[in-house]
């Protein structure tokens, strides 16, 4: 069974909040939901599937349907993967809508490790001491920011990447966070600024990694003939991917992503290839977490990442490949450290002609939304999406 | 320099024999019997075969840096990496005992075992 077709996104919702001190993690969810239901013009008693990830508190679906009231929900989904979370649930909503599970799923995704303090990226990563790897990891003190930076080192190694191309992404974005008016930041950045920044892991330096916020976020994911009745444009879903990537026994390979399994799934559903994308949300949790997505979900060839990125070819208007238009997570947010969702939000803002008009793609017809969970190389969970205009 | 305490690993039932290996000064890789493929992180589930016949070798604890960073922001900094040892795997480490600076992807590192807190042994790798 394919899904090609049978599902829209109706209803997005990006929490304009970057530091929520006064507000719990529920009422964000909840604040969130509210927002995508508005914009689609539906209400809760329309709600009948709920899918949530990590970062929803207590028992997921079962604590945040009572909280939010959702009265009519048949269908959940509490995958975890990660920051790579909401961009799967787009394909499992679409799945479930295509056997007819449901017809209205909402995904949601709060967070505040800013408020919180939360050492996102410095503090090792401990996913549990059960878990049978973390025994033989966690004792050297890896970190988000480390694991990222030892991908981007033998990247370098291999293919001969540097810091300059690598910063060409974090500039390209800033580019796209100057017109949006909640991004964390706003300011222009240039190439010698991201690699005379602070080395924080070598070789990343501080305007390599993407920002820490609070926020959150939400979509519905709905049935064609809810769509319909709709007055609000709602965009195609057309393809969707997911695979893990991990540790391989052993044979460890930090140089590409499940991006490579999980953009192949969706490109071949969608029935299209990388060269008829309009426009891309490619996970940016580092400027190196992009770059391998790229490469992986097929933009170019293995390896020439550092090329292809360079000299503003990610900027809208002047790239070939105009990425992340709010900014993204290296300038705009990151709630919960997840950045999946937003990934999918800017992509429905530019099928719907709604991006920032400084940004906005012209005649968007075919957009990505790439979402990359855990840690890159090792235990990552990687989703693509692959969305269209009504008519695509 | 002082360097970075490692933490106890926290053990298991599956895993106690590789540690107290180590506290023997010897690193043993698992190796899947049906196969004769050695894999890497120690457990006692062939990955390649879902078999529980899986047997120990022991390693010759050399090989080379697959990748590492430095930690700049942590106090004191640490080095840590992958390295890829002779017998075919890749595993993560510390590198102990070295200048941090000169530290190269594709260098030829040997193990040491490194007290954590609590005394159980650890691998590490120094330039060899």
């Amino acid at each position: 069974m394919h899904t090609r077709g049978k599902a829209f996104i109706a209803g997005i919702f990006e929490h304009p909040t970057r530091k929520a001190v006064d507000k719990s993690v529920a009422q964000l969810h909840a604040e969130s939901a509210k927002g995508a239901l508005d914009d689609a013009g539906l209400s809760i008693e329309d709600v009948d599937a709920y899918y949530c990830a990590g970062d929803a508190p207590g028992l997921g679906p079962l604590s945040m349907v009572e909280y939010m009231g959702l009265k009519n929900v048949r269908h959940m989904d509490a995958t975890d993967v990660g920051g790579s979370s909401y961009v799967l649930h787009v394909g499992h909503a679409a799945q479930a809508i295509a056997a007819g599970k449901c017809k209205v799923a909402l995904i949601t995704l709060a967070g505040r490790p800013r408020s919180e303090g939360m050492a996102t990226g410095t503090a090792p990563r401990n996913y549990g001491d059960a878990s049978p790897d973390v025994p033989f990891e966690f004792i050297y003190g890896p970190t988000v920011v480390n694991m990222y930076a030892m991908a981007a080192r033998r990247h370098m190694h291999e293919f001969g990447t540097t810091g300059e191309q690598l910063a060409w992404i974090k500039v390209a974005a800033s580019h796209h966070a100057q017109h949006n008016e909640h991004a964390m930041l706003r300011k222009v950045v240039t190439v010698d600024e991201v690699v005379d920044s602070p080395m924080i892991a070598d070789p990343l330096h501080r305007l390599d990694c993407c920002v820490i916020s609070d926020g959150g976020g939400a979509f519905l994911v709905v049935a064609p003939e809810v769509a319909a009745s709709l007055k609000r444009d709602c965009v195609k879903v057309l393809g969707c991917g997911e695979a893990p990537k991990n540790l391989m026994s052993g044979q460890v390979d930090l140089t590409y992503t499940g991006a490579r399994w999980s953009g192949a799934q969706a490109f071949e559903e969608a029935g299209i290839a990388p060269g008829d994308i309009d426009y891309a949300s490619i996970y940016d949790s580092f400027t190196i977490t992009v770059l391998e997505t790229i490469e992986d979900l097929g933009f170019c060839e293995k390896g020439k990442g550092g090329a292809f990125v360079s000299d503003g070819n990610l900027i809208a208007g002047s790239g070939k490949l105009p990425f992340n238009t709010d900014g993204g997570g290296l300038c705009n947010n990151h709630p919960m450290n997840r950045g999946g969702l937003t990934k999918v939000l800017e992509a429905v803002r530019q099928l719907r002609d709604e991006a920032h008009p400084a940004v906005q793609v012209k005649d968007c017809r075919l957009a990505l939304a790439h979402g990359t969970g855990g840690s890159i190389g090792t235990r990552m969970g990687s989703s693509t999406t692959i969305l269209g205009r009504a008519d695509a | 320099m002082s360097a970075r305490k490692i933490p106890t690993p926290p053990t298991n039932v599956e895993a106690q024999d590789f540690w107290d290996a180590c506290n023997e000064g010897k690193l043993m890789l698992p190796r899947c019997a049906d196969t004769g493929k050695v894999f890497w992180y120690p457990r006692k589930v062939s990955p390649f075969t879902l078999s529980g016949n899986v047997e120990t070798v022991e390693a010759a604890g050399t090989g080379e840096i697959y990748t590492y960073s430095i930690m700049r922001r942590s106090d004191p900094q640490y080095a840590i990496g992958y390295v890829r040892l002779d017998e075919g795997v890749t595993m993560m480490t510390n590198f102990v005992d070295c200048d941090f600076e000169s530290l190269a992807v594709g260098m030829r590192v040997k193990v040491v075992f490194v007290e954590a807190e609590g005394g159980q042994k650890v691998p590490c790798f120094t330039p060899a």
